[in-house]
């Protein structure tokens, strides 16, 4: 079968100093079909597409689009070509609202000066010769008057010509102008596409899936043909996912040609007609989505055989480590982020929390860790070294939980913001935590060293040395240094906010087992996730929070996606599960 | 197909720079800047420029006194720059080193106008010290305490700070000389004694320590390394547990302790009086050689060194060129300041020329392609771009899984 092609990318090449990020790769993109572009962190996924939105400039190699060789040299170049990518960081200013974001860099056609000059003079000139026109031929009545056009006298054309600047300085500053005349079209794509915004809310008020829509409707709206989408899901809450899809679809009834980019396999057999495969630069295959299956493309990604099972131990020795009650509070807003709420974390278990993104889980961790205000409620710690003794952790600060000698370990969502210093090295990050030991006043960077080496080795960090700064590394490693040096802790209770959020499967299935690991050395390890599959595989419990509120604990081994799925939108669920209730009687008696 | 044309200058970002390279880049600044200065005077005072180049080196190293008025600038210069070093190293844009020090030297002017002839001179000159350090910290812990409690603006606040200080001074050398002049003659009380017949090295002893204890400080002690944290994030201060407030507290503390030392030193050492003119601005111009030396208190020697020699060169270049008026030297000093900051610019970007293209003269498209294979990259690029896209490609993943081994 012929197929037309929207995009052919040919031998492309493309080198960053020693680092060859593309080798030799062979991409087509038929029209009207979604392609997923699939690999590892650091495949070289992101550089091939930047090359086609004319970011980079290939080294070597040739782009057709449409069956003809182009040159793409910048974004615009990529716009004139049909062409436009959704960035996986949003390029939004703040403080304007969706419409001025979508046409914000846009411009008129302007004519020069003089031409504009030239036309007025021809409309008058024009205007008037209609004038003579009419004036030669009969007219009566009022009605007649009252039609005629009228002419334009020199004074009045001079006047025109004279306000000229203005009105064109006017109209490049004028940016209302160009809003009132595009909003209409702007609802039409909006509409066409099924998409649900507010053009006129303000980004800063927006949520993470909405930015992403307005990046999507700007490139639809610069009447771009070919979509190139950088890991649009990563953000996403599972509905979110759903209804961008649904809108991925519509696009394609409509023609549009789709590049996504992702690394979550069920994704890619959902929504792609054939999956294009990247390896360390090199194209792997193409495949038809329907003739391939999650293993074989595992397998073509990481290029051996990968164990996608999560082993789960069942938990041995379990007792209460952490007895949560009734914990409120309240962000800088005054808006409840915490309500009511109530749970525990045991030794030996994996306790999940599943919820869409933003629903209090940053809080309710941090709270845990002491660096969230509390309104109400009890955080009690039961010290297995001191025969679990009662120690309140209520409105302690970290240093106090330390001195108290609860060993509490936290991976933070935000790694480079929070949990790792960016700027300085591998060494000086893992002081962090135990910078203050050792004699006083001077630092001690001999233990540390000793550590960051321990570390690199063991959960095989790609780095140079040491002293790279960690901004350096890729996330996976970013990742593994921050686990690492939360583990080095010897934790009884180990928190971790999305710890694989934006990892490659490798790295993702390193943090699984390392998080298992943990729960055989009987610590109490309470995991953020947002990947039902791999809460559901990997936690003994997994709790489910909404707004705050806990709205149900359910046993890992028999938890249902869907069931996750309604209790994460604080439906009521339906399914009348056994173990639920035996779930919430246990946790009655505590 | 459409064929863009290149711009002729684009900018891009420099990356994983060989660690020479940037000083390399500062030198020849330096010197494309003295060329200039050298044009300029020609220019404006009809000098040549090579006895401009010549009266720059004799109004720094000419004779004896020259070198030591100019090495005593340094150190003032660069012990202020040294107090504010803490406070930037943590992002706390403290501009008003000129106030701190000003009320620094007006404690220890104070101390000598009331206390002079009523206490031995030692006992006097202790009292001064003190009474310096304490003031300067009173004028940088104000700021700092409604920073870290209610969040203002540091900069703002230090720099009007700056204005109350040199009002206060005013105020007092008008109620301390009632007519007159208007100016406090020197006091003969409380003067820090001659060593080798001179005023030069007091200033130079205490450079040389603070230099040292400033430079171990950040970098080998626990306060070091949480002024760094915190300037670099305060999220993570906050989660590592360090107490943010008392870090800025503490910092300016030790910041404005150090510009009451240099206050100290200007009254006791060298002027032995207070006018507007005390600081002259050294606690602006210790922002840029700061600055120049990226926060490191080694690298600030040579950058104190630098703006030293630049001021005693050109004011030479005046005086010797006949020209009373010396605002023309500042203007000349001001403009090669410029010059040096520029030189940052170019260490973070490389400017890059567009390179004749064949198919300019008539080649076909894929000569064209194959021209640009040496190009870098497009000028369209912004640094996050180009940063996200480092981030991914160097480091390759591990394909190895390191379950079986972890950590203890």
């Amino acid at each position: 079968m012929e197929y037309t092609y929207a995009v052919q990318m040919k031998g492309i090449t493309k080198r960053f100093g020693k680092v060859l990020a593309n080798n030799n790769v062979d991409l087509d993109l038929r029209k009207g079909e979604i392609l997923s572009l699939l690999g590892e962190n650091g495949s070289g996924k992101t550089t091939l597409m930047n090359m086609l939105a004319g970011i980079y400039f290939p080294d070597e190699g040739q782009i057709f689009v449409n069956g003809e060789e182009v040159v793409i040299r910048s974004p615009k170049d990529a716009f004139d070509n049909h062409i436009g990518m959704v960035h996986q960081h949003f390029k939004l200013v703040d403080v304007f609202s969706a419409a001025d974001n979508i046409i914000l860099g846009e411009k008129e056609e302007k004519l020069p000066f003089k031409e504009e000059k030239q036309q007025i003079i021809e409309d008058a000139l024009a205007n008037n010769a209609e004038c003579d026109e009419y004036e030669k031929e009969e007219h009566d009545g009022v009605l007649s008057y009252l039609t005629a056009p009228k002419r334009i006298t020199d004074k009045e054309l001079k006047k025109r010509l004279s306000l000229l600047p203005w009105t064109r300085f006017a109209r490049s500053v004028k940016f209302n102008w160009l809003k009132k005349n595009r909003a209409g079209d702007l609802q039409g794509i909006a509409d066409k596409y099924g998409f649900e915004i507010d053009l006129k809310k303000k980004i800063y008020d927006m949520s993470v899936s909405e930015k992403q829509t307005v990046e999507i409707i700007k490139v639809l709206y610069r009447k771009a043909d070919i979509l190139i989408l950088d890991e649009p899901t990563a953000v996403l809450t599972p509905q979110e996912i759903t209804k961008l899809f649904s809108v991925m679809r519509k696009m394609k009834e409509d023609g549009k040609s789709i590049i996504i980019i992702t690394h979550k396999l069920n994704e890619v057999m959902e929504i792609s007609d054939r999956v294009a495969v990247l390896r360390k630069g090199e194209h792997i295959a193409t495949v038809d989505t329907k003739e391939t299956s999650e293993k074989q493309l595992t397998e073509m990604m990481v290029g051996k055989k990968v164990d996608l099972n999560i082993e789960r131990a069942t938990p041995h020795d379990v007792e209460d480590r952490l007895v949560v009650e009734h914990l409120s509070a309240v962000n800088h807003d005054g808006i409840k982020v915490l309500d009511d709420v109530s749970f525990t974390a045991r030794s030996g278990e994996i306790l999940g929390i599943a919820g869409i993104a933003g629903s209090g889980q940053k809080e309710l961790l941090e709270a845990i860790a002491g660096l969230q205000k509390l309104n109400t409620g009890d955080i009690t710690y039961y010290d297995p070294a001191k025969n679990n003794e009662k120690v309140d952790l209520r409105s302690k600060t970290p240093v106090q939980i330390r001195e108290l000698g609860v060993r509490l370990s936290f991976v933070p969502e935000d790694r480079l913001g929070m949990g790792l210093v960016g700027n300085m090295d591998i060494t000086d990050n893992m002081m962090l935590r135990s910078y203050r030991k050792g004699i006083p006043f001077f630092l001690d960077r001999k233990n540390p060293k000793k550590l960051a080496e321990k570390i690199v080795d063991e959960l095989q960090v790609a780095t140079p040395n040491t002293q790279t700064p960690v901004r350096r590394l890729s996330g996976g490693n970013v990742q593994k240094i921050l686990v690492g040096r939360e583990i080095a802790a010897a934790p009884t209770v180990f928190m971790a906010a999305y710890p694989v959020r934006g990892l490659d499967i490798n790295s993702s299935y390193t943090i699984y087992h390392l998080l298992n690991e943990q729960k055989e050395k009987g610590v109490a390890v309470i995991f953020v996730g947002e990947d039902l599959d791999v809460l559901i595989d990997l936690c003994d419990r997994i709790m489910v929070i909404c707004g705050g509120k806990i709205t149900g604990v359910i046993d890992g081994r028999r938890a249902i996606k869907e069931q996750i799925g309604s209790l994460m939108l604080g439906r009521e669920i339906a399914f009348d599960d056994e173990n639920k209730n035996k779930e919430t009687a246990q946790n009655e008696a505590e | 197909m459409k064929q863009n044309k290149e711009p002729l200058v684009h900018l891009v970002k420099r990356d994983n720079v060989a660690p020479w390279k940037p000083w390399v880049i500062r030198a020849a600044t330096i010197l494309g800047g003295l060329i200039f200065i050298c044009l300029l005077c020609f220019a404006e005072l009809k000098v040549s420029p090579f006895k401009v180049i010549k009266y720059m080196f004799t109004g720094a190293f000419g004779n004896e006194h020259n070198v030591l008025v100019m090495f005593r600038q340094m150190s003032l210069l660069l012990i202020i720059a040294l107090a504010i070093t803490p406070a930037f190293k943590m992002r706390f844009w403290n501009i008003g080193a000129e106030g701190q020090v000003l009320i620094g030297a007006f404690g220890a002017c104070a101390c000598m106008f009331y206390c002079g002839g009523k206490m031995s001179d030692a006992g006097l000159i202790v009292l001064m010290l003190v009474v310096a350090i304490a003031a300067g910290m009173i004028w940088a812990v104000i700021p700092a305490l409604f920073k870290a409690k209610w969040n203002t603006n540091e900069t703002l606040f230090t720099l009007m700070m700056n204005y109350i200080a040199l009002q206060i001074v005013l105020y007092f050398i008008k109620v301390w000389v009632p007519g007159g002049t208007g100016s406090l003659n020197p006091i003969k009380y409380g003067n820090l004694p001659q060593i080798a017949g001179g005023d030069y090295y007091f200033s130079m002893i205490f450079a040389a320590i603070i230099t040292v204890a400033m430079f171990c400080y950040l970098r080998f002690s626990k306060h070091g390394y949480e002024i760094t944290v915190v300037g670099e994030s305060v999220n993570t201060a906050k989660y590592i547990g360090i107490n943010v407030k008392k870090v800025i507290i503490r910092t300016l503390i030790l910041s404005g302790a150090i510009c009451g030392i240099a206050g100290f030193l200007i009254v006791a050492g060298i002027d032995h009086t207070i006018s507007k003119d005390t600081v002259g601005g050294q606690g602006f111009t210790a922002v840029l050689v700061s600055w120049l030396a990226q926060f490191n208190p080694i690298a600030m020697i040579f950058t104190s060194f630098l703006v030293a020699f630049l001021t005693r060169g050109t004011q030479e270049v005046m005086t010797s060129s006949g020209i009373t008026n010396n605002f023309f030297a500042q203007v000349v000093t001001g403009i090669m300041f410029i010059i040096i900051l520029a030189s940052e610019f170019l260490i973070r970007y490389q400017i890059v020329f567009r390179k004749k293209h064949k198919d300019e003269i008539g080649g076909n498209d894929t000569e064209s392609a194959e021209d640009s294979k040496t190009e870098i990259e497009t000028e369209n690029v912004n640094d996050e771009q180009i940063e996200t896209a480092q981030a991914e490609e160097p480091i390759a993943q591990n394909v190895e899984v390191a379950t079986e081994k972890g950590v203890n």
